[in-house]
């Protein structure tokens, strides 16, 4: 206790903390209103906000799956490279030599379990009618985090460089190839000639600016990785912290008015 | 290719330990009701439940191929037999109708633990076929089956809340949400719920990162072409849809009205009750709209598409082996080649050639006209005419573009179920069919 004690008073900790221990009702108001990471949430809230039928605790665990694959994302970029000569060797080294190695499982079934979390959390913010005015628009943004999330896992498989990675992302991609006007094979392309020379060819369409080739290929992991790695992390991060806010600023979690 | 020994003695002891899960977790259920007042019936009834999951256990360690617990191979070549496109969608869309229809009965919880026992039980005993075991536990499928047990739960969790609140509602009182609006200190509250969740969701991804290891296939071969490629699995109800329609509604244009559809659902729906606490009675159709879509579209796609999809994208019965030779007959025709064809006895109309690009057009509109028709009514006269028949409620309420943009989007949404009936019933493959312009319908 005593140690306990002379740490808390320490002037380390007195300068890390700007409150006491939460252990009175004034402490625990003050360290909502002064903690950095806390601040995110209200002083107090209704009991039915808080009650795990109710929310599912499913935003909260898809924000910390997101927090999941950051740590573990951050540490797998120190370990592969995007290269045609390396990524699948670094891979196979991942299981095979580094110790601990699962650190690639992490990474892998945090990101389904994410994809998952992601649409059960929709599902229950359908399920009470929270999208309903005043939160439409945190639903849209909800909306773009549910896309950005799938894209996320998307271009992630595709960094293995193994078979299940090129055909996988062989198969989505070639979709783009039938934008309508503007993929090769789309409706419509055939249209966009000027003096007789197709504008829209395999090497100028949805498909190629997505992939950065004709086919999946070095481009295309180079591309991926940084949209995986960089992009996509960073509008994540982005559309959150409107989410987040804005859940406040419309009232909080919903309930009967 | 049945069961083999050899396979059955690798998956005997997960099926042992999934067995003794059971058991336990049932005989945690029976303790609960024991102690409970006047369920010491049930309580009986787990206990005697969970002992014959014992033995189930017992009986997959038992170190003897033969004895592991399975279906009857007589029962998995029926079903095998019996299983196609047509009767798993229905059979899921009669399914969930009934769930939804007696949900009032499914959501007692001695029925619904009842159902999630079956559940579990049906797939322990089709683990132990090779077949079925050898798709549903590669790696990245795994997370799919979690995926059918997580919302099995919480829609049941949901459906019970919904389903008292519609009572209460009903007897003039107020959603049970409304009973609990005391405000509490979010310190220790709300973050030591959180710290409890994360706690238990690292413990849960751990322990599956252990358990399973991440695949990894041969290195990337751009010559080498699995039989079947697929997508990502999250993506698969997206590919399951290249049947019915080309990539460039599938693949394009269906998504993006999916993702549309969704920002603008919380325009579109004017309804102002049910906001803020579960309830189906209030919101029923918007609720059956969003549960049509997610499960019957979505869901069980993905499903079918990852689970029942093998080479060649032809359809498997759950404990089939995945032949790259099963040849599929495809007979399916097109709509001016019915009109034109088969009920007028008169070829295609076609251009004669040489003819100005006019002239061709022309005739292409022409061949096409029973598709466009058809077409044309569907997306621009079924709106107006709904306004004033089924949905004159909707759209007095809702005014005329927002009203426009439902319409539309419903319409939409259900071109895709109504493809596959027509697929099913009349062989139709496209309705339109411009290959000039690659635009096929
Ligand atoms: C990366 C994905 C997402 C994360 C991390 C996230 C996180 C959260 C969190 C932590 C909350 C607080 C309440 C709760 O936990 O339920 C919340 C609320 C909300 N979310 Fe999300 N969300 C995500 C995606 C979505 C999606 C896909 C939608 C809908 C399309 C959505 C719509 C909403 C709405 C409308 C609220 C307010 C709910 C209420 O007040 O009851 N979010 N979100």
């Amino acid at each position: 206790m005593a140690i306990g004690e002379t740490i808390r008073n320490s002037q380390i900790w007195k300068s890390i903390f700007r409150h006491p221990m939460p252990l009175d009702r004034r402490n625990r108001i003050v360290v909502m209103l002064t903690n950095f990471f806390l601040h995110l949430h209200p002083v107090s809230i209704k009991k039915q906000g808080i009650a795990l039928s109710f929310t599912w605790c499913m935003g909260g665990v898809t924000f910390f799956l997101f927090l999941v694959e950051t740590v573990t994302g951050v540490l797998l970029m120190f370990y592969y490279r995007p290269t045609l000569e390396w990524a699948y060797n670094d891979i196979l080294a991942l299981r095979d030599v580094t110790s601990l190695g699962i650190l690639r499982e992490l990474h892998r079934w945090g990101a389904h379990a994410m994809v998952i979390t992601t649409w059960l959390h929709m599902y229950r913010v359908f399920l009470t009618g929270s999208y309903k005015p005043p939160r439409e628009f945190n639903w849209v943004v909800g909306v773009i985090l549910l896309l950005l999330t799938l894209l996320l896992s998307f271009t992630g498989y595709l960094l293995p460089w193994d078979q299940l990675a090129i055909w996988a992302i062989t198969v989505g991609s070639n979709m783009a190839r039938a934008t309508p006007f503007l993929g090769y094979e789309g409706p419509g392309q055939q249209l966009l000639t000027i003096g007789g020379i197709d504008m829209i060819t395999d090497a100028s369409d949805a498909r190629f600016g997505l992939l950065g080739a004709r086919f999946v290929g070095e481009e295309t992991l180079n591309r991926f990785y940084v949209l995986h790695c960089i992009a996509i992390p960073l509008a994540v991060a982005l559309l959150l912290a409107i989410h987040f806010w804005r859940v406040r600023k419309d009232g909080g979690i919903s309930g009967p008015l | 290719m049945h069961s083999s020994g050899f396979f059955l003695k690798d998956v005997a002891g997960f099926l042992g330990g999934y067995y003794a899960f059971m058991a336990i977790m049932n005989g945690v259920a029976a303790l609960l009701l024991w102690r409970r007042k006047g369920q010491v019936g049930w309580a009986l009834v787990w206990t005697v439940f969970a002992g014959i999951m014992m033995v189930l256990a017992s009986l997959a360690l038992s170190g003897t191929a033969d004895l592991v617990p399975a279906l009857p191979l007589s029962v998995r070549t029926l079903v095998n037999r019996l299983s196609g496109p047509v009767l798993y969608t229905l059979g899921t869309f009669v399914l969930l109708t009934v769930l939804f229809v007696f949900r009032r009965f499914f959501v007692k919880p001695m029925v619904a633990w009842t159902i999630l026992n079956a559940m579990l039980l049906l797939m322990g005993l089709s683990m132990a076929d090779e077949n079925f075991a050898s798709i549903v536990m590669k790696p990245d499928n795994v997370p799919i089956v979690g995926l059918v047990f997580l919302l099995a739960f919480f829609t049941w969790l949901a459906t019970s809340q919904a389903v008292v609140n519609d009572d209460r509602i009903a007897r003039g009182l107020p959603p049970v949400e409304k009973e609990n609006d005391e405000k509490v200190l979010v310190w220790p509250d709300l973050v030591y719920t959180e710290l409890i969740c994360m706690v238990a969701v690292s413990a849960f991804l751990l322990l599956w990162a252990i358990c399973l290891p991440a695949p990894l296939e041969e290195p990337a071969s751009s010559v080498k072409t699995p039989n079947p490629s697929k997508a990502p699995w999250y993506f698969l109800g997206l590919q399951e849809m290249l049947v019915y329609f080309d990539p460039w509604y599938a693949g394009v244009v269906l998504p993006s009205l999916v993702i549309f559809g969704l920002m603008a659902m919380p325009y579109l729906d004017f309804n102002k009750k049910g906001n803020g606490y579960y309830s189906i009675e209030e919101r029923k159709f918007s609720y059956l709209t969003y549960q049509f879509g997610f499960f019957l579209l979505w869901i069980t796609l993905i499903i079918l598409g990852t689970f029942l999809r093998g080479p060649n994208w032809n359809f498997f019965g759950p404990f089939e082996f995945w032949t790259p030779y099963k040849v599929e007959v495809l007979n399916n025709v097109d709509l001016p080649q019915m009109f034109w064809v088969n009920l007028l006895d008169q070829p295609l109309p076609k251009a004669p050639s040489g003819a100005s690009g006019l002239v061709q057009a022309g005739y292409i509109l022409l061949r096409e006209a029973p598709g466009l028709l058809v077409m044309g009514a569907y997306l621009v006269l079924l709106p107006p005419l709904l306004a004033v028949t089924l949905f004159r409620g909707f759209y007095a309420k809702m005014g005329f573009i927002r009203y426009m943009i439902m319409a539309n989007l419903m319409l939409l949404m259900l071109t895709l179920p109504l493809k596959m009936v027509l697929r099913w019933t009349l062989n139709l493959k496209y309705i339109v069919s411009i290959p000039e312009l690659s635009l096929n319908f």
